[in-house]
């Protein structure tokens, strides 16, 4: 026992001193961060130069329907001094929207000449100012007693979907299928990501110290199994360091980005997501609904039980890394140098990468067929799973899952440490699948 | 008495029989070489001494007990197929593989000081395995293998790989180790550092043990009743004096000397040449021959090849 351990601590020590490995460990929590944070950064960033529009109303009906915002300004251009179109843009306007005839009978007689391209929010910031006004007139038009009172009644109407789960206990439970899917999506990719990096880091191992000829020296020492095992939860502990310091310097990124960097209001993040939903809403009532909003997702992260998630991800995370480092160990036992893995590693990436296409089927219907099979057969159920557990499985099903891949890790490793057992010592022979399985059987004896 | 002995070993890989009922034995504080063509079952029976591979059929005693994982902790192996991890510092790639034979760190720690200082490569404890040459890993193997001073040392082929000077260097230390009291197996296919530093040979020739014993007596039985004589005289005359009695194999002149190499019938032995010739020749030298180690290797391979 105390040889695994010391061959644990040289694999775990000799990886995570290596430069790549400091690199990768630091410079990865930026780029996490700063693919969470800049998105919200961008967002109170835009528009912040002033536009201004020129307007050539010929019709004469639409003289105060546009009211500038803070970085749109309009500008009415009277007929008399009516510009050509070319000298407008030139005279530092950003585009010249002209307006031909009585919209509420020519909706379309309306242009916005521009060189540039206008952005998004510029247009819809003109159609959203003609909208309102046309409708308002449309329906004053029929003459109603009290029309604007109807009216604000009306346009303060809104539908927020409340999505609610019930509990076993028939409680009530708020729940926020965008939250649930961005838990379960990063959760099944992190899987992902590090049974593939650090699966093929255990076969590279292997081959090393079968290239370097140590494995000879090694097993007048120790076991092979020893061996294998130590090598396995070596890169196994480097995996979960990694993953840890990660999710640690991470958040500290941000944190830091936020308060220090950008500033933004707290809701930030949350109210980019919010935007992006509806931005039909008018900036006050958004940032009130965000910050509501974002209270609610603080409450459903409380709710979700996220010690519980925590937990099935790391048995997924340490299930899936083992049978497939398992597998990767086998192959590298195999095969004399790196080139000839090809042949073996496809069939192990196919479910890998499977699991991940299921994974995704999986956010839009997590407790069909597909997504049940595939999160029950070992090879993609750390996955498959994980994208499904924020959509609350059933626990027997979690249970069979789990107790499959555990039954599974126990049956590969004992599979690996056969073939490995022979395949360190063989060398220069073409491997084959043929040759696998007789070592695999050649050891029972 | 026998450190290790190996009754009616058997092998079998699926296409092959490695080991077929051999029987060895390696004595006690003596110098075995473990000799055989290529692909004889030598790297093999290694194997099973140092419980990486198990016998199909068959026991192995070490120190009269039935050999068990334990006993690694008594072995020391340097393979013929060795390395060690490029990319880590020698010092600490040391106290690794000695920790991993049983030692402590502080006692591998002062053990590894005293063969640095010995084999002067103190200044390279904190370099990395790469950045030496092949000789220097050599000696780097050599000392994690004898560093926990086991009783049974294992080399396969040790003075692979180094120059003439450091060969030497290596072949004191082996037979120091012997003279502290060390078992050592000698596996080589160099009949020359054979005779130098073996006792006992032991001779495997598909997956059989055809030969085994002290070198000194299987010289004598292998010896072809060759004498070498030297003398003054007239060849003619010394041709003709032992025609019919004697084969003459080779005869030449050198510094106004001529040196015959003669076989002698087996009736016949050296005192009977001598008496013959005494007479009429002045002889400056007489001595029997005795085969080199590779010509025993080579008869012995050749005879159990054609008894099959």
């Amino acid at each position: 026992m105390n040889k695994i351990l010391l061959i644990i601590n040289r694999e775990y020590l000799t990886r995570v001193r290596k430069k790549s490995f400091i690199i990768m460990t630091l410079l990865s929590p930026l780029i996490f961060a700063g693919m969470i944070v800049v998105p919200g950064w961008l967002n109170t960033q835009k528009d912040t130069k002033e536009k201004i529009i020129a307007i050539e109303d010929m019709t004469g009906l639409y003289q105060d329907v546009f009211e500038n915002t803070d970085y749109i300004k309009y500008q009415y251009q009277h007929k008399k001094e009516a510009i050509e179109k070319k000298e407008a843009l030139q005279k530092g306007f950003e585009a010249l929207l002209v307006i031909n005839s009585n919209l509420l009978q020519n909706p379309s007689d309306v242009q916005l000449i521009s060189e540039g391209q206008i952005t998004m929010n510029v247009q819809n910031n003109i159609k959203h100012q003609l909208n309102t006004y046309l409708r308002n007139e449309k329906l004053s038009s029929y003459k109603i007693d009290g029309l604007d009172e109807k009216i604000k009644e009306v346009n303060n109407l809104r539908v927020d979907l409340q999505t609610i789960r019930l509990d076993e206990d028939g409680k009530e439970k708020q729940s926020s299928a965008m939250f649930a899917m961005i838990i379960g999506m990063v959760s099944a990719l992190l899987i992902y990501m590090f049974m593939l990096m650090y699966g093929t880091q255990v076969m590279r191992g292997v081959i090393e110290e079968k290239t370097n000829r140590i494995v000879e020296v090694m097993i007048s020492s120790v076991k092979p199994f020893q061996l294998m095992m130590g090598k396995i939860i070596g890169i196994g502990l480097v995996a979960l360091t990694q993953f840890g310091l990660w999710v640690i310097l991470t958040l500290a990124v941000i944190f830091t980005l936020q308060n220090f960097v950008f500033n933004p209001e707290p809701q930030q993040i949350q109210q980019t997501m919010e935007m992006a939903q509806n931005n039909q809403i008018s900036q006050a009532s958004q940032t009130q609904e965000a910050a509501a909003k974002f209270n609610e997702v603080m409450t459903i992260i409380e709710d979700a039980n996220i010690a519980g998630i925590i937990a099935l991800f790391l048995f997924y995370f340490i299930g899936g890394y083992l049978i497939y480092s398992a597998l990767f160990a086998a192959i590298g036992s195999a095969i004399d140098n790196e080139t000839e893995t090809q042949q073996f590693v496809m069939p192990i990436l196919l479910p890998l990468i499977l699991s991940i296409y299921v994974a995704m089927a999986a956010f839009n219907n997590p407790h069909g067929d597909i997504a049940f099979w595939f999160s029950v057969i070992p090879f993609t159920s750390p996955v498959v799973m994980m994208s499904r557990i924020p959509f609350d499985v059933p626990t027997w099903e979690l249970v069979l899952s789990m107790a499959i891949l555990a039954c599974s890790f126990l049956i590969l490793t004992w599979f690996a440490g056969r073939v490995y057992r022979t395949g360190i010592l063989m060398y220069g022979k073409k491997v084959s699948y043929k040759e696998i399985w007789k070592w695999f059987i050649q050891a029972g004896k | 008495m026998d450190l290790l002995q190996a009754n009616g070993v058997v092998k079998k890989y699926a296409n092959h029989l490695a080991l077929d009922h051999v029987d060895i034995t390696i004595p006690e504080k003596q110098i075995t070489g473990l000799l055989g063509p290529n692909g004889a079952g030598k790297t093999t029976f290694i194997r099973i001494i140092n419980h990486i591979t198990m016998p199909d059929e068959g026991t192995i005693l070490f120190k009269g007990k039935p050999l068990n994982a334990s006993d690694i902790y008594h072995i020391g192996y340097l393979p013929e197929e060795r390395g060690l991890y490029k990319k880590m510092k020698v010092g600490e790639q040391a106290l690794y593989l000695a920790q991993l034979k049983g030692l402590s760190k502080r006692d591998a720690y002062q053990k590894l000081k005293y063969w640095f200082e010995k084999f002067e490569i103190g200044a390279w404890w904190n370099k990395k395995v790469e950045e030496l040459s092949k000789g220097m890993q050599q000696k780097v193997q050599f000392i994690v293998t004898v560093l926990h001073e086991p009783e049974l040392l294992i080399f396969d082929e040790p003075f692979s790989g180094f120059d003439p000077i450091n060969a030497n260097l290596l072949k004191q230390e082996i037979l120091a180790l012997k003279e502290k009291g060390a078992t050592i197996i000698f596996s080589t296919h160099n009949m020359s550092s054979v005779e130098e530093i073996c006792d006992n040979i032991c001779l495997i020739n598909k997956a059989k043990t055809i030969l085994k014993g002290n070198i000194d007596d299987l010289k004598q039985q292998f010896k072809n009743n060759e004498v070498a004589i030297e003398f003054n005289g007239d060849p003619a005359a010394f041709r003709n004096k032992l025609n019919g009695n004697y084969i003459i194999k080779e005869l030449i002149e050198q510094h106004h000397k001529h040196t015959a190499k003669i076989q002698l019938k087996t009736d016949k032995n050296i005192n009977n040449l001598i008496s013959l010739l005494i007479n009429d020749f002045q002889i400056s030298g007489i001595n029997e021959i005795l085969p080199k180690m590779d010509e025993v290797f080579i008869k012995a391979v050749e005879t159990s090849n054609s008894n099959q």
